[in-house]
């Protein structure tokens, strides 16, 4: 178990978002994180990777109570998230939006009196996580004019860049066609193979394609966990997530 | 490398384009270092003395609102206070003059450290006010403290021997060393600009949540990027100091860090040279407007009015923008 959280809970006002969340991420496993609209799935990712502060409840990264933390550090402690509304660097290339991902792990942010071709001893590791999404051929492309789904892929390259031990993906096939989300299913099988996933989707063949285990939310609060199977059978998931008893 | 002229799948943007764009930009480089080079055998050497410590002066401004997008109401803190502490080295300490210069460089990165410390966690207004807060309390310290003179300012501040050699009373010298300050200045923030942190910085200004996301910490790149202009506007206030010979009141008002906002405005933001357009406009302006009845004030005021609506992306800004521009391959985005 890598990440775990505890009586998690968020209020905004008077409203709670989330309340009373458990949660264990485990190593090289695929966990989805579903429910409705409005469920909170994007708000307990804040909680977790620490742009947001819970109002209550701990968590736990690796052993280290990381429920004080600033995202940053978080992020440098290898829990690092995708975005639900697709997070590049719109004016920079394909390739330098990966390279800034990998900037700091490898000790070259800082340098402001270095020339930017310092930067080119990371051209080979970006080159390997530019091809490993299919991006070769728009290497040099502006980020900004990639299609939807690239831009999609491109945000899971630099993800990976930083080699997290936990990835947090929120929707990250959300608005790609059937193609490019089978991609990514793959991609995102592979790399879980030595780390923890934990991902929101809203397509569910893909959750049952690749998720081994499945918590759904509904207004906030934990209504079911398990394996897909277990959960997709249970009566209270089928009316409260599909609207019906039948799917 | 094959495909190194080949049009991208946007169509538009092409490395022989920017390849272009390049050397475009370098000749009008050297066109402008030969056209200053010259330049005083035409022109009154303080004016364009003047001229180049403004230059300097909002081309460090740009570096901040230009390359991270903090709006700082406070830059005449820095640029007045190292005119305050160059004067005095000089004249008090008998330091030579481009010890002065660095004695005022380290005191506006020291100031820059402590207003960045507090103004960078804000962000927009919020910024812009906490700058403008803790500049005029520089201000009334300068006001009120003893080697600055009051309201006299520090007067008659001898110029000295560069390195104890080159005699700067001799206006020519004096012409040559700020231009090479000035050079120097636009190499560093050039560098500075295009770095490893400097691509940082950009990424911040493109997605600020996204570079947390990647565990950068960027307040302390945005303090980074605030410091170093601070310095740099130092570097311009503290050659000034040695222009006019003198340190007043005048440089750490307010008035003034809103006259560096108007002319990296006018120059147009996040451009390299823009800023400089900008403070040549401003400065050519007010030179001509002071001998007329005018009141330069107002005219500024109306001549800005006109270019912010005429040219949103400031003069240089607007040309990069335009077809033509874009034809050659600069790039402009805002
Ligand atoms: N900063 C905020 N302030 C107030 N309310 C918020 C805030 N962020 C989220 N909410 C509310 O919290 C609830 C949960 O939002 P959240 O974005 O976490 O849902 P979600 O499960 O990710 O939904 P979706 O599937 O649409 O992405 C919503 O009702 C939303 O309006
Ligand atoms: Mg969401």
């Amino acid at each position: 178990m890598v990440l775990s959280a505890r009586g998690l809970g968020m209020r905004f006002g008077d409203f709670n978002a989330v309340s009373n969340v458990d949660l264990d991420v485990h190593h090289a496993r695929v966990h989805a994180l579903i429910g409705p609209n409005g469920a909170g799935k994007t708000t307990v990712f804040n909680l977790l990777t620490k742009f947001l502060t819970p109002t209550s409840g701990t968590i736990t990264l690796l052993g280290t109570d990381i429920t004080g933390m600033a995202p940053d550090r978080v992020a440098r402690m290898g829990l690092v998230r995708s975005f639900q509304i697709s997070a590049v660097f719109p004016h920079l290339s394909v390739l330098d939006n990966v390279r800034v991902a990998l900037q700091r792990p490898n000790g070259l942010a800082t340098q402001f009196w270095r020339p930017l071709s310092a930067l080119d001893r990371l051209n080979e590791r970006a080159d390997q996580l530019i091809s490993a999404v299919g991006l070769s051929e728009a290497r040099n492309v502006m980020a900004a004019d990639l299609s939807y789904g690239r831009k999609r892929v491109l945000e899971i390259a630099t993800t990976l860049a930083l080699d997290p031990k936990v990835l947090l993906l929120d929707e990250p096939m959300a608005g790609m066609g059937g193609e490019d989300v089978a991609v990514v299913a793959g991609i995102i099988r592979n790399v879980a193979r030595d780390r923890a996933v934990l991902m929101v989707e809203h397509n569910l063949k893909v959750v049952a394609d690749i998720c081994d285990h499945v918590t759904v939310l509904q207004r906030g609060e934990i209504l079911a966990e398990g394996d897909y199977r277990t959960v997709s059978e249970d009566p209270r998931v089928r009316v409260a997530y599909m609207g019906t008893e039948e799917a | 490398m094959a495909d190194m002229a080949e049009t991208t799948e946007t169509g538009g943007r092409t490395e022989a384009h920017s390849a272009m764009a390049s050397s475009i930009r370098l000749g009008f480089l050297l066109v402008g270092l030969a056209a200053l080079a010259v330049a005083p055998a035409f022109l009154y050497p303080v004016f364009l003395m003047k001229l180049l410590c403004f230059a300097l002066f909002a081309c460090a401004f740009n570096l901040l609102i230009g390359y991270t997008g903090l709006l700082s109401f406070g830059h005449a803190a820095f640029f007045g206070g190292a005119a305050y502490f160059t004067a005095h080295a000089v004249k008090e300490w008998h330091w030579t003059p481009e010890l002065g210069v660095l004695f005022g460089v380290f005191g506006a990165a020291v100031l820059g450290l402590v207003i960045g410390f507090f103004a960078i966690r804000r962000q927009g207004i919020y910024f812009a006010m906490i700058t403008l807060a803790l500049s005029q309390m520089f201000y009334f310290f300068c006001l009120q403290a003893e080697f600055t003179k009051g309201e006299d300012g520090i007067q008659g501040v001898p110029r000295g021997h560069l390195f104890g050699l080159v005699d700067l009373s001799v206006s020519t010298n004096m012409y040559y060393f700020t231009l090479a300050v000035f050079v120097i200045g636009l190499l560093i923030i050039w560098r500075f600009v295009n770095s490893p942190f400097g691509m940082i910085l950009k990424s911040i200004r493109e997605n600020e949540q996204r570079a947390v996301s990647l565990g950068y910490s960027v307040q302390y790149y945005k303090l980074g990027a605030f410091v170093m202009s601070a310095a740099l506007a130092g570097l311009a206030g503290g050659v000034k100091a040695l222009v006019f010979q003198f340190a007043t009141l005048t440089d750490v008002t307010w008035q003034m860090s809103g006259e560096v906002i108007l002319m990296t405005l006018l120059g147009g933001i996040g451009t390299l040279i823009g800023p400089v357009f900008g403070a040549g406009l401003v400065v050519t302006l007010q030179n001509y407007l002071a001998t007329s009845d005018f009141p330069v004030t107002i005219v500024t005021g109306v001549v800005f009015m006109a270019c912010v609506l005429l040219f949103r992306r400031g003069v240089v800004g607007e040309f990069y923008a335009s077809r033509l521009g874009r034809r050659l391959g600069f790039e402009h985005r805002r």
